[in-house]
């Protein structure tokens, strides 16, 4: 397959970009893909930057599922993060957070432009930070033991879900316990 | 100066080190971003919050050691030549963009170079790790302690739906960048690569030749990484990686076998003339010095060639980069320089193996 835009060495980089709710395959060359800045550097870096600039300023998509869905941002409602001062227009067009508190701030509208990037995912189910983590510890444990013991349920295993049960307590009660 | 090691030398103490599938996985790598909890990420942040957090390593992380990795030294980027800069980045002990910082920049390496840590990259925190052969389990396994050990004395920027924030939204999550990187001559030369390459992406990976500055991979090496890193766990991520390069290595090897069936005379033909090459030619440009390695490294897994070792194609091809060579001479080379003297490097290299 022939690269799109040079039409002259063949394409080794492909992507499907989501454009108005439809899919587009984009296929391109390395030479290309720098120029266009769909890759920055040969090592390490395949930047999405321009994709995701493009991704970004597909607006006419519902945002968020907080049924706001047919707004339309105009400057005025232009968002800013108190931490860091980078405003969402910003963030949209480098394609890049200016800190943590930007993941806030602009929380409403990061669930389509996940989505958009990471397969339709939008929250994490990977490593929690072990010393900071605690709480979060417990509380995925205990998300664990709850499908536990619904599936014990189904399974008519009342024995093994009475054990589950109290676990689910016992849990729950040094999670309580902790908060103080 | 302690840098000199690590510049010195084209091949990674680690890199010596045999791992599974390593007639086909040069090496794999976990990647993982991080930042610090209330400081600006480095795009944002003040130039003295960034010098903080470079003080903080070198304070409490320079000669210690984390396992069996060694003593870890501190490495200023500032402090750098342009040429000990590139020679970072032909070992990918740093990457292209850390090398264009000058200021409150540095990179935390292990002496054997297994793992390095870049600061204040994109992100404040970038851990890499490397294994020789295909060994992502367990590269995960130590990536995760080590990530474990670094966090006993940082608060990261995490959140409970979101993972660990990055400063990019395509690393937000995990902030884990696992990949691979393949030897394919053989499904180079039937052509089966170009069909495959679009398969893999599909499947949420990007494939990518290393070193390439065309549309082709030099060398006919090839990374693979995985894309997706929120709404997956690690391991996840790991397991899909590691499947579809199990798949291609055992489609090399078919293709290998197949080619030594169907044209073996043609194929040993080419091996050769590529050691030919190699170990006669006076002026080689790094293109063809990368292709005729390929075609060697080939004849030794073939079993054509013998008494020279696996290691010669990731050892030459990372030492005949511009950077070694201005490295090895110690001053700049011209284009034309440096095909001579990669020639001269290369054949001494050979006739040693030989001996
Ligand atoms: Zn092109
Ligand atoms: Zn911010």
């Amino acid at each position: 397959m022939e690269c799109q835009e040079c039409h002259k060495r063949p394409a080794t980089l492909h992507f499907t970009q989501v454009v108005n709710g439809k899919k587009m395959e984009v296929h391109v060359c390395e030479v290309c893909a720098k120029e266009k800045g769909y890759m920055t550097y040969p090592e390490d870096s395949f930047s999405f930057q321009n994709l995701l600039t493009s991704l970004f300023n597909v607006e006419s998509s519902p945002l968020g599922n907080n049924g706001n869905s047919n707004s339309v941002f105009t400057p005025a409602e232009d968002i800013q993060c108190e931490q860091c001062g980078m405003t969402f227009s910003e963030f949209k067009r480098i394609g890049k957070f200016g800190c943590a508190s930007c993941y806030h701030t602009f929380s409403d509208r990061l669930d389509p432009i996940f989505r958009r990037v990471h397969s339709g995912n939008t929250k994490h189910h990977g490593k929690i930070p072990k010393r900071q983590g605690g709480d979060l510890h417990a509380k995925r444990q205990l998300e664990e033991y709850k499908l536990k013991l619904k599936e014990l349920i189904d399974q008519e295993a009342f024995e093994e879900a009475a054990n589950v049960r109290d676990q689910i307590k016992a849990l729950e009660t040094k999670m309580r316990g902790d908060d103080k | 100066m302690t840098l000199q090691h690590f510049v010195d030398e084209a091949t990674s103490p680690w890199m010596r080190d045999e791992g599974p599938d390593n007639d086909i996985v040069l090496s794999c790598r976990i990647r993982l971003a991080r930042n610090f909890a209330n400081v600006s990420f480095p795009l944002a942040a003040e130039e003295d919050e960034l010098e903080k957090i470079m003080q903080f390593f070198q304070q409490e992380y320079t000669h210690q050691s984390f396992q069996d990795f060694q003593d870890l030294e501190f490495v200023p980027i500032e402090e750098l030549t342009p040429t000990e800069k590139r020679v970072l980045v032909e070992k990918h002990l740093i990457s292209p963009h850390l090398a264009k910082y000058t200021k409150a920049a540095a990179a935390v390496i292990s002496k054997n170079e297994q793992v390095s840590v870049m600061i204040n990259e994109e992100d404040h925190i970038r851990i890499q790790l490397y294994f020789p052969g295909l060994q992502l389990d367990k590269a995960l396994n130590k990536a995760f302690e080590f990530d474990d050990w670094l966090e006993e004395k940082v608060n990261y920027a995490f959140d409970e739906s979101r993972g660990y924030l990055t400063s990019c939204p395509t690393n937000v999550g995990t902030g884990m960048r696992a990949s691979v990187m393949m030897h394919l001559p053989s499904l180079v030369l039937t052509r089966q690569i170009n069909r495959m390459i679009p398969a893999i992406n599909q499947l949420g990976l990007v494939v990518r030749g290393i070193y390439g500055e065309g549309s082709e991979a030099i060398g006919n090496i090839f990374q693979i990484s995985n894309q997706i890193t929120l709404g997956k766990s690690e391991e996840d991520i790991v397991e899909d990686l590691q499947s579809v390069v199990k798949q291609l290595i055992e489609q090399e090897r078919k293709a290998r076998t197949r080619l030594m069936e169907q044209s073996g005379m043609r194929l040993e033909d080419r091996v050769y003339r590529s050691y030919g090459v190699l170990k006669y030619s006076r002026i080689i440009e790094s293109k063809e010095a990368a292709n005729c390695l390929s075609n060697v490294r080939l004849g030794i897994d073939l079993g054509m060639i013998e008494h020279v070792p696996r290691s010669i194609l990731n050892e030459l091809i990372i030492l005949t980069q511009p950077g070694f060579l201005q490295q090895y001479a110690k001053k700049n080379l011209t284009a034309n320089e440096r095909d001579v003297l990669r020639a001269s490097l290369i054949r001494e290299r050979l006739k040693l193996e030989n001996e």
